[in-house]
């Protein structure tokens, strides 16, 4: 191989390749979270729909959920979605530390609303089998709260690999897209929290 | 700099390799490359259309007498569950996605699909796919029974107590199989937006790849709603919730929703891809540019997006409420409006050409005939009382074979003609193409057609025996059928026999516009030595200006 004359023009070629490869994963990405949000949008019209349309909808000895438990698990997790832009914002700056730090934060927060799902769930009086009130309502929280646990793992993995030497120029699109599946995340969890909580 | 060659990347003095895509081998291993995993999508998807083909020739050997006397009633059941899921979950989505993968990048100047990878994982699943359904038959109890929809509650009597059974394996090959779609959506989304050659604009593109496009865009919006229910319903079967059963006081109409709110424009992301085959076979052997091409383009977008808003006509029998009938009735013969623009865009094409009737333009052409007619019983249907009259009769199955094996498959069958010499640097023997031709036009109509008059008189779909007054019609169905199976052999004879030895292909056969055209035949690994700029819209028939020119040096 004449390497002497195609290094540059490899080089400059893999450069572009690699930019291009980088933006296709982020478009794919967000062309998948469009994808997942049908699923979330279809099961929150399923709900809707059942909650309108059924005869007897709480199960018997049901008067409705508490709402200040959840409600505080809101907040939390709203507020990681800030944390994790902080993260990224820090490794835009070169700031390796401050964007572990404020990973790490991000991924306490999720774990504190996960530990908090499984307090609820632990107290309700109705299971996922106990009629249309429970399958729905375990249905929706759980697919969510599988997504949460998801982000957690990703966040997980972009906090080992920025050990890992040569890693991670500025707009990564491992570190992007996680955050930007965290933001997801939470905007669900939002519209879950009114049509579940607000809306009883 | 160390100086490797990288995936994707041609070095500049490198010589493509022209060799390697016709190793057989190759089709049998782990392959990233698209035209690899565009043939082993066609193959595979063909093995599964024999598969489902001898489930209707069982079944069309039992309707020969009114009695059941030829199978079982549950394998019967089973026989029809599986040959409409396996003709459409495995045979006409995955042959598309075959061409798709096959000649997008080609057509729009790129070396490969965006994530290469993540394409042959997707199509991995398609084998998986089918091997479940297949072993379905060997479990306690057999396949699933309730129809390739799964309606509860009658999906949810199924079981046999245990929860290995046929319609717990057939719901997660329905899963697995809508996670392949989905992976490929999002690839041919991303690679139709990110990575057309320069000069390629959105209306420089060819048609099928607009057809793609549409089609694939339906399934990311389409698809998670059937994965939804399908998971709902899953749960239903094997953890005991009550979503859709009406025992524990779910709600079997809302499975419905969730069913046909994909179900439904999945015929659009089947039929689409066929539209844009013929948007690219009738210029070609018509000599003449298409007529009205970014109509046509445009009109594809518009059905993607009507099909979103006419599920519920599956449904007017459901108890659904009379203005929502009404709504539902309007947006569903909105369809024709778009779909018509294209019946007229092609009727332009070919008048007034000058028609060469090789085997791809016959196939495109009897198609074209039959979908015309299946546009036509699709309007009436659409049409609420006409729907109440013959809802469950084989007024429907007439109509959606004639979409689905009339249009849909006679038009595979034109696209595996037209691009059989530049898939396989072979040409296949034009008499055959002819034979295979005519037994299938004469078998699908002598099939189907006498469906129609049954239905009108009132005969159900689904079912083993039937009054003796009906025999009459089904006999002639029966023989047509087994005539439209027979009409597969000289197919496969032909294909066999000229992938082995057929006459060396040139690189433009059918002097055709396209990209695809303009590489060897069978193309080399990176497709393209240089990534050409485009300089002229497409189908530029009798124009003299070139369709592309390549990088400067």
């Amino acid at each position: 191989m004449d390497s002497y004359i195609n290094s540059e023009e490899l080089h400059q070629t893999s450069a572009e390749h690699s930019h291009d490869e980088e933006g296709n994963k982020m478009f794919g990405f967000i062309v998948f979270l469009l994808s997942e949000s049908v699923i979330f949008l279809s099961f929150f019209a399923g709900y809707a729909i059942y909650k309108t349309t059924t005869p007897n909808w709480l199960p018997a000895g049901v008067s409705g959920l508490e709402v200040k438990e959840p409600a505080i698990n809101t907040v939390i997790l709203v507020a990681s979605s800030f944390v994790i832009y902080l993260a990224e914002r820090a490794l835009q700056r070169h700031d390796l530390v401050k964007f572990r730090l404020f990973l790490l934060a991000t991924m306490a927060m999720g774990t504190y609303f996960l530990v908090g799902q499984a307090i609820e769930w632990n107290g309700l009086t109705f299971g996922f089998t106990s009629g249309i009130f429970g399958s729905t309502f375990y249905l929706l929280t759980g697919f969510h709260g599988l997504h949460v646990f998801t982000g957690i793992l990703l966040q997980l993995i972009i906090l080992v690999r920025s050990f890992l030497p040569g890693n991670y120029d500025t707009g990564h699109y491992g570190v992007n897209a996680t955050s930007l599946f965290w933001h997801f995340v939470d905007v669900i969890w939002i519209i879950l929290f009114v049509l579940i909580y607000v809306w009883q | 700099m160390t100086n490797i060659p990288i995936e994707g990347i041609l070095l500049p003095n490198e010589k493509p390799k022209h060799e390697s895509s016709s190793n057989w081998k190759e089709y049998f291993s782990f392959s990233t490359d698209h035209k690899v995993i565009g043939i082993q999508y066609l193959v595979t998807s063909f093995f599964f259309f024999l598969v489902g083909g001898i489930f209707a020739m069982v079944m069309r050997g039992e309707l020969m007498t009114p009695e059941s006397d030829l199978v079982d009633r549950t394998v019967y059941n089973g026989m029809f569950t599986m040959h409409g899921t396996v003709m459409l979950f495995l045979w006409t989505f995955p042959s598309l996605v075959g061409f798709a993968n096959y000649l997008v990048p080609l057509m729009i100047g790129a070396r490969d699909m965006a994530f290469p990878r993540l394409n042959a994982v997707a199509f991995w699943m398609v084998p998986v796919v089918g091997i479940l359904m297949m072993g379905s038959f060997f479990v306690p109890g057999g396949p699933a029974q309730a129809g390739w929809w799964s309606y509860p509650p009658v999906s949810l009597q199924n079981p046999t107590g245990n929860l290995i059974n046929g319609q717990v394996i057939w719901l997660l090959a329905v899963a697995i199989s809508g996670v392949s779609s989905i992976m490929g959506a999002v690839n041919f989304v991303t690679t139709i937006v990110k990575m057309r050659a320069p000069g390629m604009g959105f209306f420089r593109m060819p048609l099928f790849v607009w057809g793609v496009f549409s089609a694939q865009i339906i399934q990311l919006f389409g698809l998670p709603a059937l994965t939804a229910g399908a998971v709902m319903l899953l749960l239903d079967l094997t953890v005991g919730t009550s979503f859709f059963d009406p025992a524990k006081g779910g709600n079997p109409v809302m499975f419905q929703h969730y069913f046909w709110f994909y179900s439904h424009p999945a015929v659009y992301v089947i039929i689409l891809p066929v539209f844009a085959i013929f948007s690219e076979i009738f210029p070609v052997y018509s000599r003449k540019p298409l007529f009205g091409y970014k109509v046509v383009a445009v009109s594809s977008i518009l059905i993607a997006v009507v099909s979103g808003i006419v599920w519920v006509h599956h449904m007017y029998v459901s108890g659904t409420p009379g203005w929502m009938r009404l709504i539902f009735m309007l947006t569903t013969m909105c369809v024709s409006v778009p779909t018509g623009i294209k019946v007229f865009a092609w009727v332009a094409t070919i008048w007034g050409g000058k028609l060469r009737l090789h085997t791809p333009m016959l196939f495109a052409l009897g198609a074209l005939i039959m979908f015309v007619f299946a546009g036509i019983t699709g309007i009436m249907l659409s049409s609420v009382p006409v729907d109440v009259h013959v809802n469950n009769t084989y007024f429907v199955v007439g109509h959606f074979h004639y979409v689905l094996y009339g249009t849909v498959t006679m038009g595979l069958y034109a696209a595996i003609y037209h691009w059989f010499p530049k898939m396989t640097g072979r040409m296949y023997s034009e008499s055959w193409g002819k034979i295979h031709f005519w037994l299938a036009f004469i078998g699908t109509n002598l099939n189907f057609l006498p469906m129609h008059p049954l239905g009108l008189q009132g005969m159900l779909r689904r079912v083993a025996s039937y009054a003796p007054e009906y025999q009459f019609w089904n006999v002639i169905a029966s023989l047509g059928g087994f005539l439209l199976g027979m009409s597969t052999l000289p197919f496969i004879f032909n294909m066999v026999i000229s992938w082995m030895q057929g006459e060396k292909a040139p690189a433009n056969p059918w002097r055709a516009i396209g990209l695809e055209w303009l590489v060897s035949s069978p193309p080399p690994v990176e497709n393209f030595e240089e990534i050409p700029i485009i300089i002229s819209e497409p189908y530029g028939y009798g124009k003299s200006e070139p369709l592309t020119a390549n990088l400067p040096e």
